[in-house]
């Protein structure tokens, strides 16, 4: 009876999904795998603020003009603001407005940009600008370094150049320290890069850009400094003077005022978040658009925001690994810690990478281990002995990664995420099973999670599965039915093979 | 040499799996509200009483750590004893105190051990490290068994034990568990003891497996383990039965002991027996499971149901 339920449940399940699937792939003409030709970032800004039923005016900078990069869509997620978008000379701004509001607010800008070759530059002449006035003793040392720095130059570029690296690698020169100590921060250095070159009547101004990473949230935008030749802007970076807009950076805003503005409001905040991903993609978000009146357009999870988006490429990927070990456990018969716990591991080899998650996990469990047998001496309670495990852990982490650090493997400095409840409940366990059940139980189980731990890493990190199920969330069903279908399997698993292969020696023997 | 066993052969031989076990037997025939009555060890206990089924004598149960301060006295008096946690599985946690050497408490597996360290044992399965899912526990202590003669020689440290699984109320093999030094002293196959088959028909002892070997003689002790015939083999069918009547679990592991001077005592219940009862008795489990599964009825009588699975034990020898 229940089997018959189960089969038919399931069987029906992973049917609807991939009817889903296919239907999606046919009208929306998704494609089933994606092809790594040509890469796209969406961008998006998240602005957010307190309001108190007062008039709210909030502007946002962004992207106008994008050297090296070409917009391919733009949209703005403005609730119940009023919105216009208004072009400046050389940025654009976002100017949502609405008489009352109450009450906690987003807003949100997103941009898909992808490569190009077609050359785009800023055009606006700058007036000259007035020297600023600084007092003593900095204006002495300004004097001295402007002086200086012209007599090493030839035209504004060289100048520029020659100032900086002044300012950065000039470490013993007592005037340079002290116009240093003038600004803190990247963003107060470019500030006094800006006025230096005031100084020297050179129109400078700054330029924000955000990195573009494969998948990142809170992204801090990067400042530069333009200066203009009289014929066009010539990019630096504050730190290091090399010219031109690094690679993958996309250029965000140009000018001195902050990336938004915000009247009414109160405690502002901007963050950035970028996805890389594939042309495929943005097919999907194009047919979505104009399947808008089809449910699965808006379904799709291109229409949330990118940070949650992030955090689904990963989600999505957690029931694969559940599937996993379900497969391991009732169909191979491997032993593990802990049921999920394999997976958990997985996830955290996603910071370290594979081999080197192997050896963290196990240097820590094994000396985590050590530590606890003397633990055992001790005959602590139950409860304080986990939490004195838990606290090793740390320890630990933090020796390992010190020790990394001085060796310069920056690998592991990545293992903010890894499980340290799991590895301390990991320890524990394996030490009473360890006393319990000898040490090659133990061994084999360790051995087990981490088999477990280690393909459920590769098959969450596969691309193809990732971009699969990111397009066809609808899977999940199929996944779903699958894990139904294996409740109810009855079948040996292949470790019972082997557990009663003795079980005819005997009567053969009779025989 | 094939390392694995082809699933035809286990299928011929009726070799229940782990997952068949799970699915067909303890899903279907163990109610999980049941379940309590046999992971706590002091209700089936107090169950088995009100049936009419022997078991060790209870001692004291320690339910706080403040409880500790009467440990001394407790062990003073009985100089054998054995501390158990309530709700431990497989045999875990357990410790049997033999003999008082001095200030120090002797185990059953030739260790000394101080007041202090017992405290901390105690405390330690008070805190639930031995208990499923890590949850507070109760320790008790109870009367340590002393074995039946027959034993002897094929015991090393700790006390044999008998396993019969019990399906619908009637016996369906059965299992002698005999302790070695690998096990410690343990009856626990998973910790190396020796699980000896068991003919149910006459309870006389057949071949021994230690993990995958099969063996005759018992590897501490030199003597031979097979053909052994075990006393009382009746009643302790019908503990099997009254217990499993008791609980009303569809398909129950039973442990029972030999005392040499009480007979036949209930140890503990197991809703989820193990499956290496079929490597002792080179049998599978689900020929005689399918055909219990077939009865419309099954009858009320303990003696009965004990003839019932002898005949089925005789049938299948031919």
């Amino acid at each position: 009876m229940h089997k018959i339920a189960v089969s038919f449940w399931s069987i029906s399940i992973i049917i609807l999904g991939l009817v889903i699937v296919i239907y999606k792939s046919i009208t929306l003409s998704i494609p089933f795998t994606s092809s790594a030709e040509t890469e796209i970032w969406t961008i998006q800004a998240r602005l957010s603020f307190n309001t108190y039923g007062r008039n709210i005016k909030a502007t946002l900078y962004v992207p106008n003009i994008t050297p090296g990069y070409i917009k391919t869509s733009e949209n703005y997620i403005s609730g119940k603001f009023g919105l216009n978008a208004k072009h400046t000379e050389d940025n654009k701004t976002a100017n949502w407005t609405i008489r009352k509001a109450k009450g906690y607010q987003t807003l949100y800008y997103r941009t898909t940009i992808t490569k190009s070759d077609s050359e785009i530059d800023w055009t606006s002449i700058p007036d000259y600008p007035k020297a600023p006035v600084f007092h003593e003793p900095y204006s002495t040392s300004i004097n001295k370094l402007i002086e200086d720095v012209r007599s090493q130059s030839a035209d504004i570029a060289s100048f520029t150049f020659e100032l900086i690296d002044q300012l950065n690698t000039s470490d013993k020169d007592e005037n340079i320290a002290l116009i240093r100590g003038l600004a803190n921060t990247n963003d107060e250095f470019a500030s006094l890069i800006i006025k230096l070159l005031a100084v020297a009547h050179i129109p400078s101004r700054k330029l924000w850009v955000i990195g573009l990473s494969d998948a990142a949230n809170n992204v801090i935008p990067q400042v530069l400094i333009q200066v203009h030749n009289g014929d066009e802007w010539i990019t630096f970076h504050p730190r290091s003077g090399i010219t031109g807009i690094p690679n993958y950076y996309l250029a965000w805003k140009v000018g001195v005022a902050p990336l938004y503005k915000l009247k009414g409001g109160s405690n502002g905040e901007l963050r950035f978040s970028v996805k890389k991903s594939y042309i495929e993609l943005l097919d999907i978000a194009e047919h979505q658009m104009k399947q808008r009146d089809s449910i699965f357009g808006k379904l799709s999870l291109t229409s949330l925001p990118v940070q949650t988006q992030n955090t689904y490429s990963l989600i999505l990927m957690v029931p694969l690994g559940a599937l996993l070990v379900v497969f391991m456990r009732t169909f191979v018969g491997i032993q593990t810690f802990g049921t999920f716990m394999p997976i958990l591991i997985a996830i955290a080899f996603r910071e370290t990478q594979l081999l080197w998650g192997i050896v963290l996990f196990s240097v820590i469990v094994f000396i985590g281990l050590l530590i606890r047998f003397y633990l055992e001496r001790l005959r602590l309670l139950l409860i304080p002995r986990l939490a004195a495990i838990l606290v090793v852990v740390v320890i630990l982490m933090l020796i390992i990664s010190f020790v990394t650090n001085q060796l310069g493997f920056d690998r592991l400095l990545s293992i903010s995420l890894f499980p340290m409840v799991i590895l301390a409940m990991t320890i524990e366990r394996m030490s009473i099973t360890w006393e319990e059940n000898g040490a090659n139980v133990a061994l084999l189980q360790g051995l087990g999670s981490l088999v477990v731990a280690s393909f459920g890493y590769l098959l969450m990190t596969n691309q193809k599965l990732s971009y699969l199920l990111f397009a066809f969330p609808e899977l999940l069903l199929v996944i779903l039915g699958i894990c139904l279908w294996m409740g109810r399997y009855t079948g040996y698993r292949i470790s019972e093979l082997l557990r009663f292969r003795e079980i005819t020696t005997i009567d053969d023997r009779k025989a | 040499m094939n390392k694995f066993i082809s699933r035809n052969i286990l299928n011929k031989l009726g070799v229940l799996g782990i997952n068949q076990r799970n699915t067909d037997y303890i899903m279907r025939y163990n109610n999980r509200s049941l379940y309590p009555l046999v992971d706590d060890k002091l209700k089936t206990k107090n169950l088995a009483v009100k049936a009419g089924v022997s078991v060790p004598e209870l001692y004291a149960v320690i339910e706080i750590n403040n409880q500790l301060k009467s440990l001394q006295i407790l062990l003073n008096k009985h100089h054998e004893v054995v501390i158990k946690p309530a709700h431990g599985s497989g045999g875990n946690g357990i410790l049997v105190i033999t003999n008082k050497i001095a200030k120090k408490y002797k185990t059953s597996g030739g260790e000394l051990l101080s007041l202090n360290a017992i405290k901390h044992y105690v405390s330690n399965i008070l805190s639930g490290m031995y208990s499923l899912g890590g949850l507070p526990d109760q320790a008790f202590l109870e009367y340590c068994v002393k074995f039946d003669p027959i034993f002897n020689d094929v015991s090393y440290k700790g006390v044999p034990d008998i396993r019969i699984i019990v399906f619908r109320g009637i016996p369906v093999a059965a299992m002698l568990r005999l302790p070695t030094s690998k096990s410690r002293g343990k009856a626990n196959l998973h910790q190396g003891a020796i699980g000896v088959g068991i003919e149910l028909n006459t309870g006389s002892t057949t071949y021994g497996v230690i993990g995958n070997t099969f063996i005759t003689i018992h590897p501490d002790t030199g003597c031979p383990i097979k053909d052994l015939i075990l006393p009382y083999w009746n009643e302790i069918l019908q503990i099997a039965v009254k217990c499993a009547n008791t609980v009303s679990l569809g398909y129950l592991g039973v442990d029972i002991v030999l005392d040499k001077h009480l007979g036949p005592l209930m140890l503990e219940l197991n809703a989820r027996p193990g499956l290496n009862i079929q490597l002792a008795n080179q049998c599978g489990l689900l020929t005689n499971l399918k055909e219990i599964e077939k009865m419309k009825t099954i009858p009320d009588e303990t003696e009965e149901r004990v003839s019932i699975a002898q005949t089925m034990a005789k049938q299948s020898i031919h």
